[in-house]
């Protein structure tokens, strides 16, 4: 021991190697820990087959205006209102300035398919399911989804009106496929 | 014969040549450990957490031999355990009401800690220990209480998983890695077992550095004053037998519950299996998350109310720093005595608050307690210190007594 910390102090050079050596070990060492913690945390993503279920096809002939339904899609429910001419009213004249996530209702259909409303069922504040689906459910003061949890409420739109959610009920990607059936995923 | 060492003692003291651990439990929770002469019984409820931590360990181990983590027979595992499996149901109440207790002691051993300022200096750092503990002792109960499947098992998972989903830009998607897919599922239930099994491990590792750092100050006491080596006697005999009364006592309440009142503490609701499809009319946490959901339901902004119910807890690790008074116990402070006795009823109606549907009045409320809360600690705190005149402190422990005894 005495004669290592002699040769250090006797030999600048010899130091440098030393640490240089020190670094790269310890930075090849950081970059190897590193690399192997990605694996352990991707491996808690969506495992492959989880993704493969990720599609929900379904046939919207036996929904009539007026009723709501859910489909499940990847593991939570989806809303499915076939609307009232006087909902959709309800919904386009409203100002955009006096929504929270401003978004027409145009924006949230799709087109010629104006009277169907398919929205996530999952409140975009903390997860719950909001209710309406039921008639005899509450729907809130905008007569669209009430959130038990925290008192969110959605209007015939599913966009935010009141209560703590920051955002809209997300629109899942949709494809007619037909007249009557439609892709979610 | 007396001078002689028995055969025992000469085995003991080989084996301590090579591993001195006897000397080590001695020297750590035995004779060679000092500790104020004066300590009243507040300072029971540290070796009560000790206790109830071995509880859960050997309750949770025993149920997890009859437990499945598996969406469809999670549930049915549970009721497998209190029908089938023989004490099965004295061991499942034991760990469900064992949570509830654990809780009990652990925050009035926070609250002692609080009322005699065992979190200044030279003690800070064994406070933090003791708050990184309480933060993994709730992540642990979380995660247990997801494990039986109910409904309010699914809701809370999902609840409390969204919470992530308030940081800006990448919420969602730490949201999903949580969940292993795109809603609570058997993925989530999978990794919750497995982390629920992991934690009360680093708890033990924790109360170890926690002893550790309290070992090298040694304990505070109801004066708050240093002890002198003349005011110390040591734990064992004296605070072990101390602490055995205590637990005897406590073990006698704990199974009051267990036997006669097991389900008191619990949601009904939680014996429906778990529906993806449907949120129950009223979700409500464990009574001892309660203050907690209350200050996060009474902001009416998602990420602020996230931020807030953290910080509710965070706080308290600035509370060395906030409290600017040098008089540790709370006896010898007439003023800050009323404030922690405000402080304390302000985080009981918060409990109750989280614990109702927010209608009416109650957000207001909420809202009231929260800024009460965080005002005591960030306002109330560092004045005091400043403007309170402490009584006179006694010079020594025994001082103390020999006065009072004039
Ligand atoms: C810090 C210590 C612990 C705490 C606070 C804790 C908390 C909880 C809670 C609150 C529950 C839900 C009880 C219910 O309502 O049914 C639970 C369930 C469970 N815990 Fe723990 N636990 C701890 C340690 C452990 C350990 C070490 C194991 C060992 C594997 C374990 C295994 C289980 C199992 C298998 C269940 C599901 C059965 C049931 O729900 O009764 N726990 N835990
Ligand atoms: S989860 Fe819907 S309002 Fe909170």
């Amino acid at each position: 021991m005495a004669n290592t910390a002699h040769a250090h102090a006797a030999d600048p050079a010899g130091e440098t190697r030393r640490d240089f050596l020190l670094h790269t070990t310890i930075a090849m060492g950081a970059v190897g820990g590193a690399m192997m913690v990605w694996p352990l945390i991707h491996s808690m993503n969506p495992a492959a087959d989880t993704l493969a279920l990720s599609t929900t096809e379904f046939n919207i002939s036996g929904v009539a205006e007026g009723q709501r339904i859910s489909v499940m899609w990847r593991g939570s429910p989806v809303f499915v209102a076939h609307r009232t001419p006087a909902e959709i009213e309800a919904a386009r004249k409203v100002q955009l300035s006096e929504l929270r996530d401003p978004q027409t209702d145009e924006q949230r259909v799709t087109k010629g398919k104006d009277k169907y409303l398919i929205v996530s069922g999952i409140c975009t504040h903390f997860g719950c399911i909001p209710q309406g689906v039921k008639v005899t459910e509450p729907r809130g003061e905008f007569g669209g989804w009430f959130c038990p949890c925290h008192g969110s409420q959605y209007d015939t739109s599913g966009r935010i009106r009141k209560g703590p959610a920051p955002r809209n009920l997300a629109v899942p990607p949709i494809k007619f496929l037909t007249d009557t059936t439609v892709l979610i995923g | 014969m007396s001078t002689e060492k028995s055969i025992w003692k000469k085995a003991l003291d080989w084996h301590e040549e090579r591993l001195p651990i006897i000397s080590w439990i001695d020297h750590s929770l035995g004779t060679k450990y000092p500790v104020p002469r004066n300590l009243n019984y507040w300072w029971n409820f540290g070796s009560l957490a000790m206790f109830m931590l071995a509880v859960m360990i050997f309750s949770g181990i025993f149920l997890a031999m009859n437990y499945t983590p598996h969406v469809t027979l999670a549930f049915d595992s549970v009721e497998h355990i209190m029908r089938d499996v023989n004490y099965g149901w004295l061991i499942r109440y034991m760990h469900a009401n064992g949570a509830s207790f654990f809780f009990m002691v652990v925050y009035i051993h926070i609250l002692r800690g609080m009322y005699y300022g065992s979190y200044k200096a030279p003690r800070e750092v064994l406070w933090w220990i003791g708050l990184l503990i309480y933060l993994a002792m709730m992540a642990t109960a979380f995660l247990g209480y997801v494990l039986p499947w109910g409904q309010m098992s699914f809701w809370g998972a999902t609840v409390i998983t969204s919470f992530f989903s308030a940081i800006p830009g990448i919420g969602d998607s730490i949201v999903t890695l949580l969940w292993g897919g795109f809603s609570v599922d058997n993925p989530t239930l999978n990794r919750f077992f497995s982390l629920h099994y992991l934690l009360p491990f680093v708890i033990v590792g924790l109360i170890f550095l926690h002893i550790w750092a309290l070992h090298v100050p040694g304990a505070n006491n109801p004066l708050g004053i240093d002890a002198t080596p003349a005011d110390k006697i040591p734990f064992f005999p004296y605070y072990v037998m101390k602490d055995v009364f205590g637990l005897a006592v406590f073990v006698v309440i704990y199974f009051t519950a267990v036997f006669w009142f097991p389900n008191a503490l619990g949601e009904a609701v939680n014996y429906v299996k778990a529906n993806p499809l449907q949120t129950p009319e009223h979700i409500v946490p464990e009574w001892y998350y309660l203050p907690f959901y209350a200050i996060l339901r009474s902001i009416p902004n998602k990420l602020l109310g996230i931020i807030a119910m953290f910080g509710a807890i965070l706080i308290l690790f600035a509370l060395p720093w906030l409290d600017t008074s040098r008089v540790r116990s709370g006896n010898f402070r007439p003023v800050f005595r009323i404030f922690f006795v405000v402080w304390v009823i302000d985080v009981l109606i918060l409990g109750w608050v989280g614990a109702q549907p927010p209608e009416g009045i109650i957000p207001t409320i909420g809202l009231i307690g929260t800024l009460w809360y965080f005002g005591h600690f960030a306002v109330i705190m560092p004045v005091l210190g400043w403007v309170e005149t402490p009584k006179p402190l006694p010079a020594s422990i025994s001082q103390s007594v020999l006065k009072a005894a004039e």
